[in-house]
C-alpha cells in the first residue's frame, strides 16, 4: 500500500520549516525559524515552533501546524500524568517514545516531523528525531523541515563532538540562517532554547541581525554590493 | 424488536458518498454552503482587546446578507469573530459559549480565553477541517488581554494583532504599517476600523459596515455599525407608477376571509 504522507490537506496551515537540535557537553540546544504559511501567504512571521513538553524537554515541530500542536498537547498531558504517577520527571527517551507511538500509529492521518531534545538525570543531554513515517532515532544532532535539505552538508562539515555551549549556539544559528536564506518556506527570526540541568534559557535573533554569508555581487557593473541594511522607513 | 440484519450493519451509512462523487463526476456538483467571504481582525491595546468585522455574507457571487453579525458571544469577557462557512462559525461558537458557561459554573471562576481557545482547537482538530470555521478569539481574563487565531484544521497562533478571512491580506497590510504597542482605546479602534475598511473596499468577499467590539478588564462594548461607509442614499428619481396610470372599467371587492362557527358536539365532560 502506498500512502502519500507528505501531502497536506487543502488549505491546511503548514510549518514549511527549518528546525534543529544539537547535543553538547552540558545540554541540548533546540532551534527553529519562525515562518508559518498557508499556500503563499505567511500566516505568522514570529511563530514559536519550540514547544515546551516538560521542565527539561522541548520539541521542534515541522509539517502540519494543527497536527503537531495536537500531538504536542497530548504528549504534554501524558507526561504530566507520568510525572504524578512515577513521582519524578520523565526521561527524554520516554517523551520521544510517546511522540513516536502517536506518530507511528496515526501515520496515515498525520504529517508531522518532530525533533525532541532535552536533559535528564539518566543519560544527560539527548536528541531524538521522529521523521514523517514515525520512526525513532537518537542522534547527536538532528535537522528537519523543508529547509534542512539545504544544510546537511554544512552540518556534516561543521559538527564536532564535545563542543561548548557558545560554539553550539553559533553552529545552530549559522545552520538555520543558511537554511532560511535558501528555503522560501523558512524565514523570519531564529528562536533557540538552551536546555541544561540548571534550566532553560531562551535566545532570540531578530530578522535583521541574522548571520550573513555570501550574497552575490553586481555582475554587470562589476561593482561590489553596497551594504544597505537600513530598514525602510514608512511615513505615518 | 427487529434483529440486526447481516446486510445492513449498524452505525453510519456512507453509501451516499459514492453516489455524490459519481454525480459530481457527471457534472452535478453539490450545493455550496453559505460562506462569509470576510474580513475579521483583532488587536491588543493598552487596556484590552479590540475586535473588528465587516458585515457582508455571500453565497457564491450573491450578497446573501448586507448587515450580518460576525462577532459572536463566548462569555461576558470573551468574544469570537468568525470567517469561513457561516453555519459552522455560528454553531461552533454557540456550542463553545454554552460549554464555557458550564465550565464557569462548575469551577466557580471567571472563564479564561485559553480555555475557549483549547475547546475550539480540539473540536476543530477532531473534525479534521470539515468544520470550515476560521476564528479570531479575543478577551480579557485573570492573566490579562489575550488574542488568538484558530484555523479550520485546529492550529492556533497567539499574536498582538491578527486578521482572517478573504480580506485578511488587505487588513494585515494596514496593521503591519500602523500597529504599535500600548495604543489608546481611540487609536486601536481607529486602526481596527481602517483595517476592516481596507477589506470592505479592496476585497470582493467583504463589504457593508464595520462592527467593532472593545473588551477591557471591567466591561465589554459591542459597537454594532461602528462605521457605515456604504449607506444607501436617497434616489434622485422615483420609479413608482402614478395613481391612475392604468385605466379600469369595473371594481369588485371579494371577502377572502372564511368565517366559520364551531358547534359543540359529543358529551360534556364529567367534572362533578
Amino acid at each position: 500500500m502506498q500512502v502519500d504522507i507528505s501531502r497536506l490537506k487543502a488549505g491546511e496551515v503548514n510549518l514549511g520549516t527549518s528546525i534543529m537540535a544539537v547535543q553538547f557537553k552540558d545540554g541540548v540546544i533546540v532551534g527553529a525559524d519562525s515562518r508559518t504559511t498557508t499556500g503563499s501567504y505567511i500566516a505568522n512571521r514570529v511563530t514559536d515552533k519550540l514547544t515546551h513538553i516538560h521542565d527539561r524537554i522541548y520539541c521542534c515541530r515541522s509539517g502540519s501546524a494543527a497536527d503537531t500542536q495536537a500531538i504536542a498537547d497530548m504528549v504534554h498531558y501524558q507526561l504530566q500524568m507520568y510525572t504524578q504517577m512515577s513521582g519524578g520527571p520523565p526521561s527524554v527517551h520516554v517523551a520521544a517514545s510517546i511522540f513516536n507511538s502517536f506518530c507511528y500509529e496515526n501515520k496515515d492521518a498525520l504529517s508531522a516531523g518532530i525533533i525532541v531534545g532535552g536533559w535528564d538525570k539518566e543519560v544527560g543531554p539527548s536528541v531524538y528525531n521522529i521523521p514523517l513515517g514515525g520512526g525513532l532515532f537518537r542522534q547527536p544532532w538532528a535537522i528537519g523541515g523543508s529547509g534542512s535539505t539545504y544544510v546537511y552538508g554544512y552540518c556534516d562539515a561543521t559538527y564536532r563532538d564535545g563542543m561548548s555551549k557558545e560554539e553550539t549556539v553559533e553552529f545552530v544559528k549559522n545552520t538555520l540562517a543558511l537554511a532560511m536564506s535558501r528555503d522560501g518556506s523558512s524565514g523570519g527570526v531564529i528562536r533557540m532554547c538552551v536546555i541544561t540541568e540548571d534550566g532553560v534559557e531562551r535566545l532570540f535573533v531578530p530578522g535583521n541581525e541574522l548571520p550573513r554569508f555570501w550574497e552575490g555581487e553586481e555582475v554587470i557593473s562589476g561593482k561590489k554590493r553596497v551594504d544597505t541594511a537600513e530598514p525602510m522607513t514608512v511615513e505615518a | 424488536m427487529a434483529s440486526p440484519s447481516v446486510y445492513n450493519g449498524s452505525g453510519f451509512d456512507f453509501s451516499n458518498v459514492t453516489r455524490n462523487s459519481f454525480l459530481e463526476g457527471r457534472g452535478l456538483p453539490l450545493p455550496k454552503a453559505t460562506s462569509t467571504g470576510t474580513t475579521i481582525v483583532g488587536c491588543v491595546y493598552r487596556d484590552g482587546i479590540v475586535l473588528g468585522a465587516d458585515t457582508r455574507a455571500t453565497e457564491g457571487p450573491i450578497v446573501a446578507d448586507k448587515n450580518c453579525e460576525k462577532i459572536h458571544y463566548i462569555a461576558d469577557n470573551i468574544r469570537c469573530c468568525g470567517a469561513g462557512t457561516a453555519a459552522d462559525t455560528e454553531f461552533t461558537t454557540a456550542l463553545i459559549a454554552s460549554n464555557m458557561e458550564m465550565h464557569a459554573l462548575s469551577t466557580g471562576r471567571k472563564p479564561r480565553v485559553v480555555t475557549a481557545m483549547t475547546m475550539l482547537k480540539q473540536m476543530l482538530f477532531r473534525y479534521q477541517g470539515h468544520i470550515g470555521a476560521a476564528l479570531v478569539l479575543g478577551g480579557v481574563d485573570a492573566t490579562g488581554p489575550q488574542l488568538f487565531t484558530i484555523h479550520p484544521h485546529g492550529s492556533t497562533d497567539k499574536l498582538p494583532y491578527v486578521t482572517m478571512g478573504s480580506g485578511s491580506l488587505a487588513a494585515m497590510a494596514v496593521f503591519e504599517s500602523g500597529w504599535k504597542p500600548d495604543m489608546s482605546r481611540e487609536e486601536a479602534l481607529a486602526l481596527v476600523a481602517a483595517a476592516i475598511s481596507a477589506g470592505i473596499f479592496n476585497d470582493l468577499g467583504s463589504g457593508s459596515n464595520v462592527d467593532a467590539c472593545v473588551i477591557t478588564a471591567t466591561q465589554t462594548d459591542f459597537l454594532r455599525g461602528f462605521v457605515k461607509p456604504n449607506e444607501r442614499v436617497e434616489k434622485e428619481r422615483r420609479y413608482v407608477f402614478k395613481r391612475g396610470t392604468t385605466a379600469w372599467k369595473k371594481e369588485e371587492i371579494k371577502n377572502l376571509v372564511v368565517s366559520e362557527t364551531v358547534v359543540g358536539h359529543g358529551e360534556q365532560m364529567d367534572v362533578s
